[in-house]
């Protein structure tokens, strides 16, 4: 499935929950779905610290895709960390590159991820966008 | 004691407590952050703007002189609600972060050689901890710093050790803003001056809680800012000894903070304005004028008997959700409430409580050599004001509750 489609099919998840809880419920199971990072993984270099909840996030190479692995110490971060590995996961570089995120809007979670919320998840889609674009210059 | 009537007349006073947040009463225990204003305080800014604006101190025009004359009644004001010796003795800056800014830009360039030392605690807000080690880069001084207990109160036999004839300057929180620990002022001064130390308070916790008397406390400095103690944003006061004043060089250039100016030499005015440069936050200063009005009609004793019990029910509260540990808990404190939960980070526990429409604070509270002390990576923070009532931590309690079962 490309990334589009994806992250469409997400908003409809999103728009068949009826209130906030079950939407963060749905988040906080994402989020412990997701499997552990591998502790070696977790390294100062890997951290994208925010001021609130800690990510760090691994990127990957193969055949012109990219292949994210996320984890954070808080579960409705990481839970979102599983969303956007969700969508991105296994798609080409230059297609993570393109994509504005407007489904994150969609699905209503706009205000974790605005600016002024330091909480490590836009400085996150930042970085997971810069390895997109090294991939897809190599 | 302040009766529950008493309470809730005073909660009127406060316009955005009656708003709703995410479809639920707002409970509102992120005061450590910043107060509510009540009415009377955004009445008079108003007020300012619609009929008396002008600039201050230079025009001689009517608009002008009302403006001044309502600016420096603020100041007057000041001085008589924390016993200040003489107006000149406050000084009106941004907030708390610029008056101990002030104080350590003075400090650095008059009083500071190498070798010598200023001692903070362990429990210092970032704002006193970071402009006395920019003072240390500059002189080549040295920043000593006192511990903190488990408990979380000062380590007063080995601050006690820490002094010496090599330290210049004593600044230490009141009140702290993780904690609520309330530390002992009066011995910290008193040991201090013993040995000719000043000391500095920094003020931006404990003005909400408590009323002040400078003379009393006798301490040289106090640094706090207005919109923690129901006053507007971007208005604050040092307070300092005219002694000190008069000792420590301008902070900034600019106009009126001088008496004449030439190319080959500036005269400095006198204080307060010696500090005051360029045209100051006018409004700011006569919000915070009516904000000390406004806790000039409080019953400070019953504030404290109310605050007390607040604090006493939300943490007996607390305490019986399992898995939740306190972080501070000194003999003296303010309404402050950190805790952490063993399995449940702090982050999604604010984030479902906004959900409830319950505002608490969490992160590492701009203390983060104070989380390294306590092992946290940061805590969840519920603070008072005297408008919080009971009713509002049982909904605090409950909304944790649903939180956790989401979390966990």
């Amino acid at each position: 499935m490309g990334l589009d489609e994806t992250a469409e099919e997400l908003v409809e998840d999103f728009n068949l929950f009826e209130d906030w809880s079950d939407k963060y419920e749905y988040i906080i199971s994402l989020g412990k779905e997701l499997s552990a990072m591998k502790k070696e993984d977790k390294t100062e270099e890997n951290l994208v610290k925010g001021c609130q909840s800690q990510v760090w996030l691994v990127a990957k190479e193969k055949n012109g895709n990219v292949f994210f692995e996320a984890d954070s110490d808080a579960i409705i971060s990481k839970g979102i960390c599983a969303l956007l590995v969700k969508v991105f996961n296994g798609q080409p570089a230059s297609e993570i590159v393109k994509n504005n995120l407007d489904f994150i809007e969609k699905i209503g979670l706009k205000e974790h991820l605005s600016p002024n919320r330091s909480n490590g998840l836009v400085a996150m889609i930042k970085k997971m966008k810069a390895y997109a674009l090294v991939f897809s210059n190599t | 004691m302040v009766e529950k009537n008493n309470v809730f007349n005073l909660r009127n006073d406060f316009p955005t407590l009656k708003r709703k947040v995410n479809g639920k009463d707002l409970v509102y225990f992120d005061n450590g952050a910043t107060s509510q204003k009540p009415s009377s305080v955004i009445k008079r800014i108003n007020e300012f703007y619609q009929n008396e604006n002008s600039n201050i101190h230079r025009g001689v025009h009517t608009l002008s002189q009302d403006a001044t004359s309502a600016y420096e009644d603020a100041r007057n004001k000041i001085q008589k609600y924390i016993n200040a010796r003489m107006e000149e003795e406050i000084i009106f800056t941004k907030g708390t972060t610029d008056s101990i800014n002030l104080v350590a830009n003075g400090f650095s360039r008059e009083i500071l050689n190498k070798g010598d030392e200023i001692l903070i605690s362990a429990m210092e807000h970032h704002s006193n901890i970071v402009p006395w080690q920019l003072a240390c880069e500059y002189s080549g001084a040295k920043l000593k710093v006192c511990s903190v207990s488990d408990e979380g109160e000062l380590d007063m036999e080995e601050f006690k050790t820490l002094l010496s004839d090599k330290t210049k300057l004593v600044a230490i929180t009141h009140v702290s803003n993780t904690l609520g620990t309330i530390n002992p002022v009066k011995e910290i001064v008193d040991f201090s001056h013993k040995l000719n130390i000043p000391v500095l308070f920094d003020g931006a916790q404990s003005v909400p809680h408590m009323k002040l008397d400078v003379q009393d406390l006798n301490c040289d400095f106090y640094a706090f800012g207005a919109h923690k103690m129901f006053g507007p944003t971007g208005i604050g006061v040092l307070y300092g000894k005219k002694k000190w004043l008069e000792k420590l060089p301008p902070y900034q250039g600019g106009g009126d903070m001088i008496k004449t100016v030439t190319f080959e030499k500036t005269i400095y005015n006198d204080i307060p304005h010696k500090f005051e440069a360029g045209t100051p936050n006018i409004v700011g200063g006569i919000g915070l004028g009516a904000a000390v009005d406004y806790l000039n009609k409080l019953d400070w004793e019953s504030i404290h008997e109310y605050e007390k019990q607040l604090l006493d029910y939300a943490t007996t509260q607390l305490s019986q959700i399992e898995g939740v540990r306190i972080i501070g808990n000194a003999k003296h404190k303010v309404g402050v409430l950190s805790f952490v939960h063993q399995k449940a980070h702090h982050y999604d526990i604010g984030t479902i409580l906004d959900q409830l429409g319950v505002a608490i604070r969490t992160g590492h509270h701009c203390t983060e050599p104070l989380m390294r002390r306590f092992n946290v990576s940061g805590t969840a923070r519920a603070s008072f004001a005297f408008y919080n009532t009971t009713e509002e931590v049982d909904v605090f309690i409950s909304a944790l509750k649903r939180a956790l079962k989401m979390i966990l």
